[in-house]
């Protein structure tokens, strides 16, 4: 599904190196959790796999589907099956939610349903993820508490049923009960869905008490310097970050 | 009753059809230029009253004498050439015009706007007049049954000669400006409204019989009277890149609201790209009248329009929202003018331009509060989005106060789009002309909200086919 060489990144506004040599192997139907600091550059990882133009890249490939997708543009991944929960949603002035799930699903829904249908269901999905149908009505992501982001922003891969979803620090901002719920509703997704990869971004490890992941990977000054399963979790939430650091030499 | 009706609409319909065939009547065309003796024929054409034929050549000579404007886009304005102009044209040369002859973008647009089969019927000049005025008759019996006159304004002028004599030229007269002279000289066509005291007009009159008066000539005058305490909603030509053979449109609309009534005016302006669309628009509003302009200006080469508010009786009411388009080639000059004579009156100005490529979309305008004017207020908010880095914007605001207790307040925002928000907007699918499109669509909801929802979805279909091939 998504595999990534040697990948080298920097931020193109500056000349600051924040993937330093990664490699990242995400077969179809595996669930994959990501963790480190802050800093680490994890997050950066995600925003490259959907091509966020602030960053370039210098060296190394992604693949996706066996495609090379380096230069590929943010909106044709999307409809390849890239979909990005992003951490901190961009606010979008004016923009209703009705009238941006009206454009954003055409893109994906059958093109002679019509969009009354699909908004009944995404009101019901809104509706599952603890969203009241009102908010249907208010602009994009603006005065949207922490928690509301998050729920959107998970729900919306029920919505354009993305064959990779990247979740990016989905657990910060919401309560232990908003994070056991959607994270219910993702594995139940999972389940229906088998062959959907996930990759969990987080730097805490309680996101992980309610997942079953297929690999846990600690990334370190832009590298996975560390791969395994959950109980390689269980080893930094007992030992921190810090045993690793000095592990690694980094 | 239901008979009656049938005939009058029958009678109607034979009426225009007489006219039609009158090879006198439809086949003028006057040579291009301007002079007092074709300012006379005009008038002798159309049969009309002896006030009519001097209003004209007094406007006319006014026109001649008053020098162009020194502000605003000089640089296209000293491009028109007054002589190289067709004053007066009978519409029979358009319904000649065959379909294949409208240019191919604005038949496209047609095609993927969809408008109804009779505007499509009149370009191609097959039974147009006939589908037009069908449009028209099912409205106006509707209408007639409250005593509202609805009709063009040459029709106002011979029915209803008393009320047009009274007001006609009153809000805007010929010396206000060059252009204000030119089309009070040679005016065809328009609408004439006129709504009884107490009469509320519950569903908006629309200007599609209108095409066929608009296309007799590029100088149509409109005039709207809302008698006290009724309420009447105009809408013009939505949806349209109207086909002109000419590129001069100096329209001139006047709006008389009287005491408690209320009357919006709403315009979706898509000209052609070579069009000088210089219009002059203005209302009086007399006690606890409202007035609302809601204008939205997307084509024309040079669009030079402000809507204007003279709150001349206490308590009186206007509000102003203009949304401008500006896509490279294009200048929208466009603007307002609110000016309060009377105590407790208030006004709102919102004003957003959206320039594309190396569009230019200005904002002129003027708040003057005289001291008649105790407890004014007036709130003016002009934004500006700009989309490309050659795109311009500019604004002049000119404010004007003498009554110190009046609260007037101004502000201006110019906002880009963020590299962030399209690439949030495309991480969902979107192409960057629909991300873009989405933005420029939430950038203006405010303004697509007062529109009846036919014209709010027409107004995103036409951004979305203005947006078309204009990212690159």
């Amino acid at each position: 599904m998504l595999k990534i060489n040697n990948l080298v990144v920097k931020v193109k506004s500056m000349d600051k190196q924040i993937l330093n040599g990664l490699d990242l192997e995400v077969k179809s139907g595996e669930i994959h959790c990501i963790m480190g600091r802050n800093g680490s550059g994890k997050s950066t990882l995600g925003h490259v796999i959907m091509g966020n133009p602030e960053y370039e890249i210098i060296d190394g490939q992604i693949y996706f589907e066996n495609e090379l997708i380096n230069d590929l543009p943010t909106n044709e991944r999307a409809i390849k099956g890239i979909y990005l929960a992003f951490q901190n949603p961009i606010e979008i002035p004016g923009v209703t939610l009705t009238s941006f799930f009206r454009y954003t699903t055409k893109k994906f829904y059958p093109q002679d349903m019509p969009y009354s249908k699909i908004r009944k269901e995404i009101v019901e999905l809104l509706h599952k993820f603890g969203i009241p149908e009102d908010t249907m009505k208010r602009y994009l992501n603006e005065g949207f508490s922490g928690g509301e982001r998050k729920r959107i922003e998970a729900m919306q891969v029920l919505v354009y049923k993305p064959k990779l979803a990247i979740l990016d620090e989905i657990d910060s901002g919401l309560d232990i009960d908003g994070l056991k719920s959607i994270v219910r509703y993702i594995n139940e997704y999972v389940e229906q869905n088998p062959n959907t990869s996930i990759i969990f971004i987080t730097h805490y490890s309680r996101l992980l008490q309610y997942l079953s992941p297929n690999r846990v990977h600690v990334m370190i000054n832009g590298k996975i310097v560390a791969s395994g399963d959950i109980s390689l979790a269980r080893e930094i939430d007992e030992k921190g970050y810090l045993w690793l650091e000095n592990n690694v030499g980094a | 009753m239901e008979d009656r009706s049938v005939m009058e609409l029958r009678e109607m319909a034979e009426t225009y059809k007489y006219d039609f065939k009158d090879p006198y009547l439809y086949k003028e065309i006057f040579d291009k230029g301007l002079d007092e003796d074709k300012v006379i024929k005009i008038s002798k054409i159309k049969g009309e009253p002896e006030w009519m034929t001097e209003f004209r050549v007094r406007a006319y000579r006014i026109f001649i004498s008053k020098p162009m404007p020194k502000w605003g886009n000089t640089e296209l304005l000293n491009k028109i050439n007054f002589d190289d102009i067709h004053y007066y044209v009978r519409p029979q040369e358009d319904h000649k015009r065959s379909w294949d002859e409208v240019p191919e973008y604005i038949k496209k647009t047609f095609e993927r706007l969809g408008i109804p089969e009779a505007e499509r019927k009149f370009l191609a000049g097959v039974t147009a007049q006939y589908e037009s005025e069908v449009v028209y008759h099912s409205i106006r019996q509707d209408l007639a049954k409250q005593g509202v006159i609805f009709t063009d304004m040459d029709t106002g002028l011979r029915e209803y000669p008393e009320i047009v004599r009274k007001y006609f030229g009153t809000v805007v007269p010929p010396e206000d400006n060059k252009f204000a002279a030119l089309n009070s000289a040679v005016w065809s066509g328009g609408s004439f409204v006129y709504v009884p005291p107490n009469v509320k007009v519950s569903i908006p009159l629309q200007a599609y019989f209108r095409i066929n008066a608009r296309n007799m000539g590029q100088f149509e005058r409109t005039l709207i009277i809302a008698d006290e305490g009724s309420e009447v909603t105009y809408i013009e030509g939505c949806t349209a890149p109207i086909y002109s053979s000419q590129s001069l449109h100096a329209a001139v609309v006047e709006i008389i609201a009287l005491p408690n009534s209320k009357v919006q005016y709403i315009t979706i302006q898509n000209w052609s790209k070579d069009v000088y669309n210089l219009v002059t628009k203005r209302s009086v509003a007399y006690t606890n009248a409202k007035v609302g302009w809601i204008d939205a200006n997307i084509g024309s080469l040079l669009t030079m329009k402000y809507p204007s508010i003279y709150l001349l009786g206490e308590g009186a009411r206007g509000e102003i929202i203009s949304v401008a388009f500006a896509k490279t080639g294009q200048h929208q000059d466009a603007g307002s003018k609110i000016v309060m004579a009377a105590p407790n009156t208030s006004a709102t100005v919102t004003s957003k331009s959206i320039s594309v490529g190396s569009g230019r979309a200005s904002y002129r305008g003027l708040v003057k509060v005289y001291k008649e004017a105790k407890n004014a207020k007036v709130n003016v908010q002009c934004d500006a989005l700009l989309l490309d880095p050659e795109s311009r914007t500019d604004t002049y605001p000119v404010i004007e106060v003498h009554q110190p207790n009046a609260v007037v307040t101004h502000e201006a925002t110019v906002s880009k789009i963020s590299e962030q928000q399209l690439y949030y907007l495309m991480s969902r699918g979107l192409s960057p002309e629909e991300a873009k499109t989405l933005i420029i669509h939430g950038f203006i909801e405010n303004f697509i909200k007062e529109l009846p929802m036919e014209y709010a979805l027409e107004m995103n279909r036409l951004i979305a086919l203005e947006m078309e091939g204009s990212v690159g």
